[in-house]
């Protein structure tokens, strides 16, 4: 088996899987990092929504050899140690979390579309596909924007 | 193993976990015994006789949430409250907590009545506590219900042991201490925190201070909003799930399942499967095929190379066309001559809807030659366990029960299914096992709320309406997970047996005057797995009628806020439809297509109204725009968990009304997941929600399920009146 080598949360990790394995249960089930979802793993649900060199991609459907060399950030590696990201910041103002399940994919998608846009339209929240059951999706509006300002 | 059991729910280093072992700590029990005042509310506004008034109807008088609590009281004292030496207040919740946000509300009510900081109190799952009997069962919205009266009092009985254990240290009368922020107070400034008491109040010998609850005008934390108390650990994703338990060695488990509905094997060749690296059992048990392997790629890998031969499930040969035509043979006659010029006829028909949670359904079994552990976030835990244990061939006091968060349940969890075939195939193959549904799994093989069918004529003369009759046929909901049994601990009065029709007597009431007023459930059996959902009949049921009372309106020439206000018999449900009138102007102007729509729905002893404005220019893809959403719930513990759960309300009600549900082909379900299952995304959500919380009124209603009927009916009248058609058929775009 080839063993692939790339970064997850600043960390140089090495794992020897098959080149199709999808890079949510190396990262579940291989490296132990739980913070991304299984919802669907097919690519709909959105819930485990992580980085890849900064930009959203569901893990579910991202083969692990596409990671060879990239730097993965999951939920847990969003926060500078005890210093929170403003959007998580923003989502703990905003009471945004139920059942919390979808809500580290929510994160890592609000996290993602302010990296590419400082001020966020309705229309480009609106594009957010992450499913959450719970229906917390005006809470999550006001606190892409509340983060948004902070930023 | 108990270590790992813990992890589910507490955000402590591992070093904290071991439960109680070497601490000293005390335990403090609370008998409550106030009698419960059944049927103390009535919905009447005596003061307004304009409209026909209707006889109190089954649900206004004892309802579903007052069994409940009369089921769970006799054993209310037991339940366990504990101060930790460092200063720890710990509270085992017999409720399961799936986003609900009971944790937080309970967490406030002791913090409340212990004068303890919130950030002290910690709220755990209990573990399925046999001794409980009904009193560990989350359901029919009665959590805060049945919680309010004893927990309230048991913490309040814990504060009359700090206090006396202080008083003793100081050799003061208790009468002259005072608690704030996690510590007893002395006139002259003096302090001891509960940490430094703990000890003393769990051993003194003295009778402790008379401990009655707070009077409510005291309160400083209940009633104010406040924040998830877990909300740091679930944005840092260190919230941990069912899939999330660490237990050494278990092997992730996922289940080949049948193409029908409850389809059975027949053969299966597992040799390419088996020959997999990492693929460590094949096992066969009754829903499919279970593949054990190091990891959840490898599980599924190895399932997709089974090749195995399936026998038919018993629902081939229905469809959803067999199967409407069924329910609409099944329903009740009507008995009131429809008269052309005094009758409104409407038949309505609602698909079926998964409960589709966002966290799959999951289980982690550990099951040995003589004990059992299980984990799992679960309803109805004490019945699972007896169910597990038979399944295992163990005695139920060997087999633990751990309740783990859940990841949403919308009633999908008052069953046990997955900790069932889990508990088996560990038994089966000797070794600890995760097993989970695939989301497929879940959509084909989950529980549905039942399709039902809606047969209503409403009578009336000179503006007043003599009579409504509803009938409703629906297919049966499977209420096996304790319903009955809570029935008769409950001790209720009630005739017949305790099924759906039952259930449906202790939910289903119309808020209006309208005369002569029936509501009947025919329930048909049909072989398809089904199971109470959000707000159970509540939400189809009161969908057809408000969409009645609109045309109702119409027909008579009436503006439907004003004719709802006339008719309406409390003043509970007039008030909050009053609040979104006002808030959310009503009959304001809107351009061509878009409309406004309102609904009440008055149950678990509290009451709501929603107006929705739709813009349905294009029909196919209409999206609520704006929702007011006005609630009261007697008393609002949480003013913030509550709007949660009315916008929740909201969004499965657009869901459910405009585009989310399955369709049954020949015994399947058509649908496999969220791509097709068109649950609301934000795309669907409103731009602007307001969420108004009544002022406290009495004792706290129920919450969970409360904000689904009311928004289902405004958004079904909004896009009436957009699209000026009669929707009759739900979803309306499916
Ligand atoms: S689990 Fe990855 S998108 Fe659903
Ligand atoms: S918070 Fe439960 S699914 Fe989003």
């Amino acid at each position: 088996m080839p063993t692939y080598r790339f970064f997850v949360n600043g960390e140089h990790v090495a794992v020897d899987v098959a080149a199709d394995t999808p890079l949510l249960w190396v990262l579940r089930d291989h490296l132990g990092i739980t913070g991304p979802k299984y919802g669907c793993g097919v690519g709909v649900c959105k819930a485990c929504t992580s980085h890849m060199d900064g930009a959203a991609v569901t893990p579910c459907t991202v083969p692990v050899s596409q990671c060879q060399g990239r730097k993965i950030t999951t939920i847990e590696g969003l926060a500078d140690g005890d210093d929170l990201h403003p959007v998580q910041e923003a989502w703990i103002t905003d009471d945004v979390a139920q059942c919390g399940f979808c809500q580290p994919g929510q994160i890592m998608a609000a996290a993602a579309l302010l990296k590419k846009t400082k001020t966020p339209t309705d229309a480009e929240i609106d594009a957010i596909e992450n499913v959450c059951r719970c229906g917390t999706y005006c809470r999550i509006r006001d606190a892409i924007k509340r983060a948004a300002a902070a930023m | 193993m108990a270590g790992a059991g813990d992890q589910i729910n507490r955000a402590d280093p591992p070093t904290d976990r071991k439960r109680g072992i070497g601490r000293r700590r005390f335990l403090t029990f609370a008998i409550a015994a106030p009698t419960l005042a059944v049927g103390g509310y009535v919905g009447y506004d005596a003061t307004d006789a304009q409209a026909l008034p209707s006889l109190p109807q089954p649900a206004d008088l004892l309802d579903l949430g007052d069994v409940i609590t009369l089921a769970s009281r006799p054993t209310a004292w037991t339940m366990a409250l504990r101060v930790e030496e460092d200063g720890t207040v710990v509270f085992e919740l017999p409720r399961a907590e799936s986003g609900q946000g009971i944790t937080t509300a309970v967490a406030m009510l002791i913090a409340e009545e212990l004068d303890a900081k919130l950030s002290d109190v910690r709220v755990e799952l209990a573990d399925a506590t046999p001794s409980l009997l009904w009193n560990q069962f989350t359901g029919g919205s009665t959590s805060m219900r049945t919680l309010w009266e004893p927990v309230r009092q048991i913490a309040a009985a814990a504060r009359g042991r700090l206090v006396t254990a202080a008083a003793k240290r100081w050799g003061v009368e208790a009468s002259v201490l005072v608690t704030r922020d996690s510590a007893v107070v002395a006139a002259d400034g003096r302090t001891l925190t509960f940490a430094e008491l703990a000890v003393e109040a769990a051993t003194t010998t003295s009778a402790p201070v008379t401990a009655l609850p707070k009077d409510a005008k005291n309160y400083k934390l209940v009633g104010q909003p406040t924040g998830r108390v877990d909300a740091r650990d679930i944005v840092t994703g260190k919230a941990k799930y069912t899939m999330d338990v660490e237990v050494e060695g278990a092997l992730a488990t996922v289940v080949a399942r049948p193409p029908t509905i409850r389809g059975t094997v027949v053969s299966v060749d597992d040799t390419a499967a088996r020959a997999m690296r990492g693929v460590v059992a094949v096992t066969r048990i009754d829903t499919g095929v279970a593949v054990s392997a190091t990891s959840f790629d490898i599980a599924l890998k190895a399932r997709d190379a089974l090749k195995i031969t399936w026998k038919d499930g018993p629902a081939v040969g229905l469809s959803d066309s067999t199967i409407k035509n069924k329910l609409r043979s099944a329903v009740a006659p009507l008995v009131v001559p429809g008269l052309l010029s005094s009758a409104l006829d409407a038949e309505f028909d609602f698909a079926f809807v998964p409960h589709a949670p966002m966290e799959v359904l999951g289980a982690v079994a550990d099951v040995r030659s003589d004990r059992a552990e299980v984990w799992f976030p679960c309803q109805s835990p004490i019945v699972a366990q007896n169910e597990i244990a038979r399944a295992v061939g163990l005695p139920v006091d060997q087999v633990t029960v751990h309740v783990s968060r859940a990841g949403g349940s919308f009633g999908r969890r008052l069953f046990w299914d997955p900790a069932l075939e889990a508990a088996v195939v560990s038994k089966k193959i000797g070794k600890p096992v995760r097993l989970m549904w695939t989301r497929a799994d879940d959509t084909k093989h989950g529980r549905l709320r039942p399709a039902s069918h809606h047969k209503i004529r409403a009578t009336h003369m000179l503006g007043d309406v003599q009579a409504f009759e509803h009938r409703m046929a629906a297919v049966e909901t499977d209420l096996e997970h304790g319903f009955g049994e809570i029935i008769s601990a409950s001790g209720a009065a009630v005739s017949g047996p305790a099924d759906g029709s039952l259930f449906f007597q202790l939910s289903a009431t119309c808020p209006y005057n309208f005369g002569v007023v029936t509501q009947l459930l025919s329930e048909v059996p049909m072989p398809l797995p089904t199971g109470s959902w959000r707000s159970v009949y509540s939400a189809n049921l009161r969908t057809a009628e408000e969409i009645v009372v609109d045309e109702l309106a119409a027909k008579l020439g009436r503006d439907p806020v004003k004719f709802r206000t006339q008719m309406l018999k409390s003043a509970r449900v007039k008030a909050v439809l009053a609040k979104v009138a006002a808030e959310g102007q009503w009959g304001k102007a809107m351009p061509a297509g878009h409309a406004q729509g309102v609904g009440v729905h008055e149950e678990y002893r509290s009451a709501t109204a929603c107006l929705v404005e739709i813009d349905a220019r294009d029909p196919k893809a209409p999206r609520v725009t704006r929702a007011t959403i006005a609630v009261d719930v007697g008393l609002p513990v949480n003013p913030t968990g509550l709007k949660a759960q009315m916008m929740g309300g909201l969004m499965d009600a657009i869901s459910t009304i405009l585009q989310a549900g399955v369709h049954i082909d020949d015994g399947r379900v058509r649908e496999s997941s969220y791509g097709d299952f068109q649950y609301a995304r934000q795309k669907h959500a409103p731009i602007k929600l307001d969420v108004f919380v009544m002022p406290p009124s009495g004792r706290p209603g129920g919450a969970g399920e409360l904000g689904v009927p009311a928004a289902a009916a405004a958004v079904a009248n909004a896009y009436a009146r957009a699209t000026r058609t009669r929707p009759r058929s739900f979803p309306i775009n499916f």
